[in-house]
């Protein structure tokens, strides 16, 4: 697949409302050319109806988006010049494989033998070289999203948008899809544009993340500061497994039933309570003290729960109440873990330290 | 009685009126066939000698043929003129707002909801003052009205089965709507599409109250000619030309089982 | 900053004539897809329809008035119109209800490629011209015809009897072309029926009998309903059968129209009685619409 000139995409005070619901209440995104970017937030969030305004099929009240220098706003979906996957890949089921793959140069008028070449190059491209002559009800799930996914890429397009395309996959097809959908984007260089709800996916795949909900982009963050840093507590908790615990801010210090909380990240102001966000995996099991750095949330071991990969421990801490831990399930995490009903002390670190608003202001 | 036996009786009983119900509705409808090979000029029933003689009659009267044309001509027409403006409609219906959609949907089915004897009287009226009487244009146009609510019915409820997706996917791709709907979607409908063909070409062939009176002369269709006949006398001809309209409208019926069939074989 | 982007914010919100342009083109060229058939309907269907009642509001000399009304309501020639009209749909409704439902009821309790099977036996009649039907019945209702000969032969009556021509033919034939009006709807909504709800009836406790009428039924009335005022609009409307059948002695709405106007030419009186046809059947299509809902009519 030779390389394409990639374009970057600018969105600016995109709103779409249905009746009193606001799909998309004033979104502003600038996604650089090349980037994996992924809109990911529950059902209802509005990132499909904002993937759909990027391809043209949702038309916004108002707003701009830009690819490039160019505004396509009011641009018909078929001259945008974007690949698209649907959820429900949408393929043509009266043609071949190779027909399918073909379309989007047939209708661009591209010849009939430079179709046939094209097409099985992306065919090759997404490991489903010579089945072109097949029909797609021969084909399983995995080679349906393949043949979409070739679809998409065959006339190199510089965007490209994907709305869950791996959401009707197995779990094992999908983790593996997802590492090929990285590599494929890699070697494409081409603009992503993608949805999901699956944490895990958009945090595996992207270059950076921006977190929808109401209609509203909440963060847009690379994966790890996302997780790292989250900026409210609607990202906290939906990305991630966490325990929150409500803090008070008093003089711009952070305290937690009269104790003051050590952290190194700065707090993020914000409407309503604040809240201490606690990753199981973050929380230290510490044998003997706990270090007067850190913050001491330790307790008794209600419930050990062993989970394959790791272990979740559940502590009853005296005052604020229950706290999960996650440690490694090898020799190292398990080395000095106490019994049910022994007490167990637990060291939160301050760049672990997460406290975030409920709302963002 | 015990509940078991109650049971068994009660089901007897459905079973009793559920086949002598079908047997009422189908003997009528297959009787004609018999009789038409009937060789006594009376009717009667079971027929004592066989004889093609009233297919013979049917076949060189010039009146019945010139009638059978006529309907023929008509039926066919309306389907070729029917089939294409109520495809389109049903499109342009389907991808309306829903409050668009609902004030047309009424107005579609009109010339299946209002009593065909005041549509006949209204078009012949209208027809009086265009000179549009006893004409076969005037027919086609009447038929065609009567016709394209079918079709519309069909192909809307063939898109509502269908996955749109697809027509966006190929928007995506480059195509324009005409060319994703050429390409695309009509390809996908097309089911729906024949069906509402047929029935566009049966109602013509079968409708009696407007032709009765807004055809005529020459052109008269044959049912027409046929209903005059039979309000006079029982001509054993007509137990020929029914039988020839019933292979007609099984023939159609079998077509539209079948490509309901083939749809759901593709999936 | 750049100078761009100072114009842009002050053209808050952005683009929204543009896009409201497009919207609009886009919404005229859906209409315009359909305004040929709709068009055509409304000039063939609507337009006639819509003078002739007009045509009810002047009297012979041509001024506004309800003279036409008041005649047929008065008259008695038009009085007995109605109520043959009505009593005839009325009756025809009633048997075809009592005689599609359990036909219905029948089909659903067996497996489903049998029920298809003998779905033709309503599908063949139902395609099948109405002049072909209402001939077999001239055919099998005549003096000599078989239905008398077995009679006699039986020897349940000792003659034959009246059974064409008259009121008794008219709707032994009207009955025949209505059943399928009722059974397709009525077995459309059957199948729908979730037959677990039954079972659980019967596994509370509860008779066959006192499932079908608690459960069964009340849930299979939607179906009813919407087959019942289609078997009535069209018998109200009823043309050929009655006509070829009744002898003459049965006049329905329909034939009264088309005799005021072919014979006595008497547009004022056949409008005005057309006027009736129309709003009687304009109530029960919006009866229908109320229980049964228009749009399940586009939908399989």
């Amino acid at each position: 697949m030779s390389k394409t000139q990639s374009k970057p995409i600018d969105i600016l005070n995109l709103s779409k409302s249905y009746g009193p619901v606001k799909a998309l209440d004033d979104v502003s995104l600038n996604i650089s050319a090349g980037e994996f970017l992924t809109l990911l937030g529950p059902s209802g969030s509005g990132k499909t109806t904002l993937l759909m305004a990027l391809a043209g099929f949702v038309r916004p009240d108002s707003g701009s988006i830009k690819f490039g220098e160019q505004e396509m706003i009011a641009t018909a979906p078929q001259k945008r010049g974007l690949g698209m996957v649907f959820q429900s890949y949408a393929l043509f089921p009266f043609m071949t494989v190779a027909e399918n793959v073909a379309y989007p140069l047939r209708v661009r008028g591209v010849s009939k033998v430079d179709q046939k070449t094209r097409a099985e190059r992306a065919l090759d491209t997404v490991q489903l070289g010579g089945y072109g002559d097949r029909r797609i009800s021969q084909l399983s799930g995995g080679q349906r999203q393949r043949v979409a996914l070739a679809r998409a890429i065959v006339f190199e397009p510089q965007i490209i948008l994907m709305d869950e395309p791996l959401s009707a996959l197995d779990k094992k097809l999908r983790d593996h899809m997802q590492i090929e959908l990285k590599a494929l984007h890699q070697k494409l260089d081409a603009t992503v544009v993608y949805v999901t709800h699956d944490q895990r996916e958009a945090l595996t795949m992207s270059d950076r993340i921006a977190v929808v909900n109401h209609g509203r982009i909440e963060q847009i963050e690379t994966p790890e500061r996302l997780y790292r840093q989250p900026k409210s507590f609607f990202v906290a908790d939906f990305i991630g497994e966490s325990v929150s615990l409500p803090v008070q801010i008093i003089n711009n210090i952070a305290q937690i039933d009269g104790h003051k909380l050590n952290s190194n990240l700065p707090i993020v102001k914000g409407a309503g309570v604040h809240r201490l966000v606690i990753r199981p995996e973050l929380l230290e099991v510490v044998i003997g003290k706990v270090p007067k750095a850190a913050n001491d949330l330790s307790g008794r071991v209600h419930e050990i729960i062993y989970q394959g990969d790791s272990i979740l421990v559940i502590v009853q801490h005296e005052q604020l109440g229950l706290i999960n831990v996650r440690v490694p399930a090898n020799r190292a995490g398990q080395t000095g873990l106490p019994s049910k009903g022994e007490r167990i002390a637990l060291a939160l670190h301050p760049e672990d330290t997460i406290i975030v608003p409920e709302h963002l202001s | 009685m015990d509940q078991v036996g109650q049971r068994k009786i009660d089901g007897m009983w459905l079973t009793v009126v559920g086949i002598a119900v079908l047997f009422f509705l189908i003997l009528p409808t297959l009787i004609v066939i018999p009789i038409s090979f009937s060789g006594a000029s009376f009717l009667e029933f079971p027929p004592k000698s066989f004889s093609l003689r009233w297919y013979e009659a049917y076949f060189s009267s010039p009146e019945w043929m010139s009638g059978t044309k006529t309907s023929l001509i008509a039926a066919v027409i309306t389907t070729i003129i029917a089939t294409p403006l109520g495809t389109l409609c049903a499109y342009g219906l389907h991808c309306s707002t829903p409050r668009v959609r609902n004030t047309l949907q009424i107005l579609v089915i009109m010339p299946i909801v209002v009593p065909v004897i005041l549509i006949a009287v209204g078009v012949f009226s209208l027809y009086a003052k265009l000179g549009l009487n006893y004409t076969l244009t005037g027919i086609i146009i009447a038929h065609t009205a009567l016709a394209l609510p079918f079709v519309i019915v069909t192909v809307m409820s063939g898109l509502q089965n269908y996955d749109f997706d697809q027509e966006l996917a190929a928007r995506s791709m480059g195509a324009s709507r005409a060319v994703a709907l050429w390409t695309i979607t009509v390809p996908q409908v097309k089911f729906s599409i024949q069906t509402g063909a047929f029935l566009a070409f049966i109602t013509s062939l079968d409708e009696v109250v407007i032709s009765m009176m807004v055809s005529g002369g020459d052109n008269a269709t044959i049912t027409r000619r046929m209903f005059n006949s039979m309000r006079d006398h029982l001509d054993p001809t007509i137990a020929a030309i029914s039988t020839c309209l019933i292979v007609v409208s099984v023939t159609a019926l079998i077509g539209v089982q079948l490509i309901g069939r083939r749809k759901n074989i593709d999936k | 900053m750049s100078v761009t982007d100072i114009k842009d914010i002050t053209q808050n919100p952005r683009n929204v004539k543009k896009l409201k342009a497009e919207e609009r083109r886009e919404s005229l060229t859906f209409l315009g897809l359909s305004m040929p058939a709709v068009l055509g309907i409304l000039i063939i269907v609507f337009l006639p329809i819509f003078w002739l009642s007009s045509l009810s509001f002047y009297d012979a000399k041509g001024a506004l008035s309800t003279e036409n009304y008041a005649r047929i309501f008065e008259s008695a020639l038009y009085k007995r119109t109605f109520v043959v009209t009505s009593q005839i749909s009325i009756t025809v409704t009633v048997i075809c209800v009592l005689l599609g439902y359990p036909l219905c009821y029948w089909l659903t309790k067996m497996k489903d490629r049998t029920a298809s099977i003998l779905m033709i036996f309503v599908l063949v009649p139902f395609w099948t011209s109405i002049l072909v039907r209402t001939y077999a019945w001239l055919v099998l209702l005549q003096r000599k015809g078989i239905i008398n000969s077995s009679l006699v032969s039986l020897g349940i009556i000792d003659e034959p009897i009246q059974l064409a021509h008259n009121l008794t033919g008219s709707i032994i034939g009207m009955v025949h072309i209505m059943l399928p009006f009722l059974i397709l709807p009525l077995y459309a909504t059957m199948r729908g029926i979730d037959t677990d709800l039954v079972r659980a009836a019967l596994g509370l406790g509860s008779t066959p009998r006192k499932a079908f009428w608690h459960v069964f039924f009340p849930m299979s009335l939607p179906g009813l309903f919407a087959g019942i005022v289609l078997v009535f609009i069209l018998s109200l409307g009823f043309f050929v059968t009655p006509a070829l059948l009744g002898g003459g002695r049965v006049q329905m709405l329909a034939q009264r129209i088309e005799s005021t106007i072919t014979i006595y030419s008497n547009w004022g009186a056949a409008s005005a009685l057309g006027v009736v046809l129309l709003l009687l059947a304009f109530v029960m299509i919006w009866l229908m619409n109320r229980v049964f809902g228009l749009d399940k009519l586009f939908m399989r």
